[in-house]
């Protein structure tokens, strides 16, 4: 029996590649403020829409109730306020419940590039009330998409066919103008950095 | 031909077995046990290298027991981490008591290590918390797993020996009580009195 160190190393590397990009546990939501009551359900498919809208095109307005009870459309902030839409899958799951609160220790770059944020989700008030206090409190309104159900997400072509959203970010201009999208893994956290620099250029 | 490739495929499984690239710690270090073999990088500001004692011109990676100090606390921390915000104040007076305790300072070093945030991300919780102690990104959760995947912020004491060996003598989940207490207990664990 022959031992080919050719064909060793490219089982050997294969299996490497199989270990590291298949099966690495995603390691997500890792605040002890949450203990035991986020529920992971696994890694999942990391798109699964069709998004229907691009940069450039205008976006499409909403009007939605916040946490706080207020109504909140985004034309109010039209020639005002630059504004970033984050739709997070939803309440209580793993990566959404770490990307909050990340945001909300960062008001002052926001503030910096005249930019207010929307968080957005499918879930109901209720359920948004009890997930968001867990954060701390949370300088941006949430917003409740939950009925009709998932509307504005479906409008922005980031509904998953199960019911949740996608993990996007949409950067809108003083002038209603989406100037970038990120329909981002949803098993992955975008980099902050990514988002400050997109702000960094609507000057 | 079949048994070559076979023979091939055995000696590659026990190759992947010997050096998985998974390595990961079941459990968080213990108490009387060892670190794990965690590198970093050494910081490129010269207070950085300054506080942990790597020297001017030093460059490339360390490992936590090289840091010129008798106890390293380290505290595994996100900066999305709710918590780890809450605590941060406190992180920073105990490193301030440290600091300005004669007997204590430069033998009770603090560093931190950001699971699964980017070198900006870890920059952004530095100026927002106005930390002074150095903190390292681990962007790919490479130590997270190594520290057995722990819940944040989560805080390991190592005692450095003067013969370089070292000794994990602290190793717990969430945040101080009170910082006098911790600093008092940890430096008894320590045996530094």
């Amino acid at each position: 029996m022959k031992i080919h160190i050719k064909q060793v190393m490219v089982i050997f590397f294969s299996g490497v590649f199989i270990l590291t990009f298949l099966f690495v546990p995603t390691v997500y939501c890792l605040s002890d403020a949450y203990k035991n009551n986020i529920y992971n359900p696994g890694i999942l498919k990391p798109t699964d829409s069709v998004l229907k809208l691009k940069v450039g095109d205008r976006a499409p307005d909403f009007t939605l109730k916040a946490v706080s009870g207020e109504m909140i459309s985004l034309k109010q902030y039209r020639g005002k306020k630059n504004v970033v839409i984050s739709f997070v899958p939803a309440a209580w799951t793993p990566v959404c419940s770490d990307q909050w609160p990340g945001y909300n220790i960062v008001k002052e770059i926001f503030e910096q590039h005249e930019a207010i944020l929307l968080g957005i989700t499918v879930d109901n008030i209720p359920t948004l009330f009890a997930w968001t206090n867990q954060m701390g409190n949370l300088w941006f309104p949430v917003l409740s998409d939950f009925w009709p159900h998932g509307k504005v997400a479906a409008k922005y072509g980031v509904l998953r066919s199960d019911g949740v959203s996608e993990r996007a970010l949409f950067v809108i201009d003083k002038k209603g103008i989406i100037r970038y999208i990120d329909v981002h893994d949803i098993n992955k956290r975008p980099p902050l950095e990514d988002l400050v620099s997109v702000l960094e250029k609507l000057r | 031909m079949k048994k070559n490739v076979i023979g091939c495929f055995i000696v590659a499984m026990t190759l992947l077995l010997i050096i998985n690239p998974l390595s990961a710690a079941d459990s968080p270090p213990v108490a009387g046990g060892i670190l794990p073999d965690i590198k970093l990088s050494i910081p490129k500001d010269s207070a950085g290298k300054s506080y942990l004692g790597l020297g001017f011109f030093g460059f490339g990676s360390f490992r936590i027991p090289e840091i010129k100090t008798r106890l390293v606390i380290i505290e595994i921390f996100s900066m999305y981490c709710p918590y780890c915000q809450r605590e941060a104040p406190n992180v920073n007076k105990l490193y301030d008591k440290i600091e300005q305790d004669p007997y204590l300072k430069g033998k009770i070093k603090i560093i931190g290590i950001g699971a699964g945030n980017t070198s900006y991300e870890v920059d952004t919780f530095k100026r927002k918390y106005n930390i002074l102690f150095p903190l390292f990104p681990d962007e790919d959760y490479a130590i997270h797993k190594m520290v057995g995947e722990v819940r944040t912020p989560y805080f390991i004491g190592v005692k450095v020996n003067p013969d370089g060996s070292h000794q994990v003598i602290y190793s717990k989940l969430g945040g101080f009580e009170g910082v006098d207490q911790f600093l008092e207990m940890i430096v008894k664990l320590s045996g530094l009195q």
